[in-house]
């Protein structure tokens, strides 16, 4: 697709009107966008067409795919509660290609590099492009312009409102299930594959024309708790294996042992006690990585010594985040996916360790989500630039590695910081316009890098709440000025016209487009 | 010589290094081919600064291949200048900019509780040593280089002097084993380096020998900046020998043991209480206090043990140590914490201070707290003690406004 149908949305950016043959809203700022209209309704179930005595199953995938009517051109969902250690999604599309089916749309909640085969049914034409994320190799050969459709990428709130709004239709949805029975009940919490929860498959049960459970746990009804009721569920599968246990959860979750992280970490965590952002309901959000994990130490320390603790803390738990509930540091895990085996006992253990979705977590299109109400939100970018704007799906050589995640949907906090350092590797992180804008300045607060910390000028709240203290506070343009007196200044990288992917903000407007690479 | 010669790093895990293949020989026009991680985003920058160091030294013909993860400037410039040096023999030094930043002195009496080790011939180590905030770095030619990586090592160093940025941290160098050192010498001493290590030093004469060249080398740059010595005492003639050492030079501002070499030397295992070096580390602080010099203990090599480390840094600092190196950034804190007086010993020693001070104020020549007489040796130390206190934030310069 060229630059022809492009328009420029509200934050500058060339952006089609049109991809995949479907009309596109331009992105109009935060908030402005107003939705009109009705949810999206799945067609009418009735009880005559499925057995009284509520067994669902189906020989095998395969039959259970032909009976849900998979045929040319059909949106085929999988979700990544496996992470690298899915083994459905590839089955998925490796049946479609036995039965010679053409231009299915992979809209996966996010891929890893275990879907790498995926390229191939991209190359042979079985699927036509995907709507989700695209990481690594897959990133890789769509910003090469491999990819036929256009990538549509969305956030895992800008998921659930695409699915709700109708913006996109699952024609059938495949969700994997550490445990379920015949009826399609099902949980993470169970079973060699447990992964804690299936929050990401919600809309598509709510929503989708077909849906079907693949399950190597099959319990006899009632599977409980049933975190996917059977009601929504078409048809089951029991496999020998949905999932490579040891790719899903990590036995044990590693702090980082980077000095350079972990001075991250915790200049992190002096500046939001400099700010003095915790009191007695504080909450907050950090990821998995190394340097969010060791944030959350921290953030537990001094919780401890100023004698306070989190009304509730987000997940992704782990390890760490568990110990936390465990010591009372917070009263509540609200959790959305979970990161090693500790976490998947708590949620089974413990009543406040809670599973969330993508639906109460995040999405736009509802009466209100959680992310909002987080004090301290800790994210990652590939870059920022001197207006604070963030790009997490692209890098500066402009290629397509990574995923929205929960990143857009997050930027919604009361305090929004991405802990970075200043270059990686060479390449600076703080540029004078991102590569690809994900997330708006106005709610990105601040820049902790080992050489400085930035804070965006819009808030001067914090400005002043830390005027006095020792923390290496300057202005987003000297730290910029400081990486290039170090690295060079990069060249940019010459982009073609083509547009590979959209960029979708949380309320489905779209915010960039991602553009071929010029090799 | 065999042609193509080589310089510098690459591999699977190597970041902010590359490798340099050059064969003079190829009888075409200078070509330089570049192979990048950053290839879209520097590629044209690498290509321009390696034709810079090839012009600078006039050769206009050969085959260059760089293949590089990420090698800052003075990285690439000091890998293209080893390749030419060892394919030519040519004299002059490329020599980048040195950072405005990189021209702060130092002082005698520096606080040196931790000095943080640096691999003379890894790059990426260097870049973020200061964000740390070490005492000291240690850019290490010796043990850390392997022998056929020194010359290449000594260009590297040279040009981290001038162009990385320690953030205050003091600079030094440890050179090679004198004699093999006295060539370092002449990469490190005109770049403003503060300190040089002298590894295994086990007589004065070594010190003389390399004051002489530290003497040559300033003469011929015009330079008066004073270069401090740490000798480091790493075998039992070199423990029997430290008084003679300490004596040996006006500029020794410590003395440093190296217990791994010591305790090899003495055919005994190293074991972490280090009873076994007792009498060396012992007879090493009373040679120092004696020289008015810093004790400066070994290394702990157990990064991840930092309950060992702090109760190593306890028995040191109670030995009279004043400060160690380290191997890990993450060993800075601990170390710093450990050798810094507590808030005991602040109070005690500002009561002690304020004592004198009033005696001195009164006309008193004996100074007492409550019904103790107070030595001038004491006084002293409490006043060291707050000078050190103030340096390290614990107190502040006002502090006797603070006191009660």
């Amino acid at each position: 697709m060229s630059n022809m149908n492009c328009v420029q949305n509200t934050a500058g950016r060339m952006v089609p009107v049109i991809a995949n043959g479907k009309a596109l809203e331009p992105f109009r700022g935060v908030g402005k966008y107003r939705p009109s209209g009705r949810k999206y309704g799945p067609p009418i179930a009735t009880c005559a067409d499925y057995p009284a005595d509520g067994n669902k199953l189906q020989p095998d995938l395969k039959s259970a795919l032909i009976k849900a009517g998979l045929k040319d051109g059909m949106t085929i969902s999988t979700h990544h509660h496996f992470r690298n250690g899915d083994l459905i999604a590839n089955q998925v599309f490796e049946i479609a290609a036995q039965l010679g089916l053409k231009d299915l749309v992979w809209a996966p909640s996010a891929s890893f590099p275990c879907h790498n085969p995926i390229i191939d049914h991209l190359k042979s034409g079985v699927i036509h492009h995907i709507e989700g994320s695209m990481n690594g190799d897959l990133g890789r050969f769509c910003s090469q312009g491999h990819m036929r459709g256009t990538g549509v990428l969305r956030s895992h709130g800008g998921r659930y409102q695409a699915i709700q709004d109708g913006d996109l239709h699952i024609d059938i949805a495949v969700i994997a299930a550490p445990a379920a029975d015949s009826f399609g009940n099902a949980n993470g919490l169970y079973g060699p594959t447990a992964c804690g929860l299936l929050g990401f498959a919600l809309a598509d049960a709510q929503y989708a024309d077909k849906t079907i459970v693949v399950t190597d746990n099959l319990v006899p009804f009632p599977c409980i708790p049933w975190q996917i009721q059977g009601n929504y569920v078409d048809y089951t599968v029991k496999v020998d294996k949905v999932g490579i246990p040891e790719k899903i959860i990590s036995g044990t979750t590693q702090v980082t042992k980077s000095p350079d992280r972990l001075l991250l970490a915790e200049m992190t965590a002096q500046f939001c006690e400099a700010a003095g952002l915790f009191h007695d309901h504080f909450s907050f959000q950090a990821g998995a990585g190394g340097t969010a994990l060791s944030i959350g130490i921290y953030f537990g320390e001094i919780l401890k010594r100023k004698g306070l603790a989190c009304a509730f803390a987000r997940g992704g738990s782990n390890k760490y985040l568990v110990e936390m509930l465990e010591s009372n540091l917070t009263k509540y895990i609200l959790d959305g996916q979970t990161f090693d085996l500790d976490g998947v006992r708590s949620m089974r253990e413990n009543t406040n360790h809670v599973d969330t979705s993508p639906f109460t977590s995040y999405n736009y299109h509802g009466k209100g989500n959680f992310a909002s109400m987080l004090d301290v939100v800790i994210l990652g970018a590939t870059e920022v630039d001197l207006n604070f704007n963030g790009n997490v799906v692209t890098h500066s050589d402009g290629y397509l590695l990574h995923g929205i995640g929960g990143w857009q949907n997050c930027l919604a906090a009361k305090c929004v910081i991405f802990p970075l350092p200043l270059f990686r590797g060479r390449i600076p992180v703080i540029l004078d316009e991102v590569t690809t804008l994900c997330g708006p300045g106005e709610m990105i607060d601040v820049i902790v890098t080992e050489r400085g910390i930035a804070i965006n000028p819009k808030r001067q709240d914090l400005m002043d709440a830390v005027k006095g203290s020792s923390l290496p506070i300057k202005p987003i343009e000297e730290l910029k000025a400081m990486a290039e007196q170090i690295c060079g200044k990069p060249e940019k990288p010459k982009l073609d016209e083509e547009i590979v992917a959209i960029v979708k903000w949380v309320d489905g407007t779209v915010i960039d487009a991602v553009r071929k690479v010029v090799p | 010589m065999k042609y193509p010669v080589t310089a510098g790093n690459k591999g699977t895990k190597v970041r902010g290094d590359c490798l340099i293949t050059f064969d003079p020989e190829a009888d075409k026009d200078l070509a330089i081919r570049v192979e990048s991680r950053v290839d879209i985003l520097f590629g044209k920058a690498i290509a321009a600064t390696a034709r810079k160091v090839f012009d600078f030294f006039s050769i206009e013909k050969g085959d260059v291949h760089i293949e590089d993860a990420g090698a800052l400037d003075f990285v690439l410039a000091a890998r293209i200048e080893a390749c030419i040096k060892k394919a030519f023999p040519v004299e002059h030094n490329f020599l980048p900019d040195i950072l405005p930043a990189n021209q702060y002195g130092s002082a005698r009496k520096q606080l040196r509780q931790s000095r943080l080790y640096l691999p003379g011939n890894t790059p990426k180590m260097m870049i973020n040593a200061g964000i740390h905030h070490p005492h000291a770095v240690i850019l290490d030619l010796e043990d850390a280089v392997a022998v056929d990586k020194k010359d290449e090592a000594r260009l590297l160093v040279r040009n981290a002097l001038r162009q990385v940025d320690f953030y205050g941290a003091e600079r030094m160098v440890r050179i090679n084993q004198i004699p093999r050192g006295l060539t370092d010498l002449d990469q490190v001493v005109p770049h403003n380096v503060h300190v040089i290590l002298i590894p295994k030093c086990e007589s004065g004469a070594e010190i003389e020998q390399v004051n002489d060249r530290i003497e040559a080398i300033k003469s011929g740059e015009k330079s008066e900046q004073e270069v401090f010595l740490m000798p480091i005492i790493e075998s039992a003639k070199g423990v029997l020998n430290a008084e003679k050492i300490a004596a040996a030079g006006k500029n020794i501002v410590a003395l440093a043991i190296g217990l791994e070499d010591y305790t090899a030397d003495l055919g005994v295992r190293r074991s972490t209480e280090a009873i076994e070096s007792l009498y060396a580390r012992s007879h090493l602080v009373n040679v120092c206090k004696a020289y008015d010099l810093q004790a400066i203990d070994s290394v702990f090599s157990d990064v991840g043990d930092t309950e060992g480390l702090k109760q190593t840094v306890q028995r040191s600092k109670t030995l009279g140590f004043e400060g160690m190196g380290c191997i890990h950034p993450r060993q800075i804190r601990i170390i710093h914490d450990g050798y810094s007086p507590d808030e005991e010993e602040i109070l005690k020693s500002k009561t002690i201070a304020k004592a004198f001070e009033k005696a001195l104020g009164e006309g008193k020549g004996v100074v007492s707290v409550g019904t103790k007489m107070i030595d001038a040796p004491v006084v002293e130390k409490a006043q060291r003690t707050i000078m050190a206190a103030i340096q390290l934030g614990k107190l502040s310069e006002d502090w006797r406004g603070s006191h009660e």
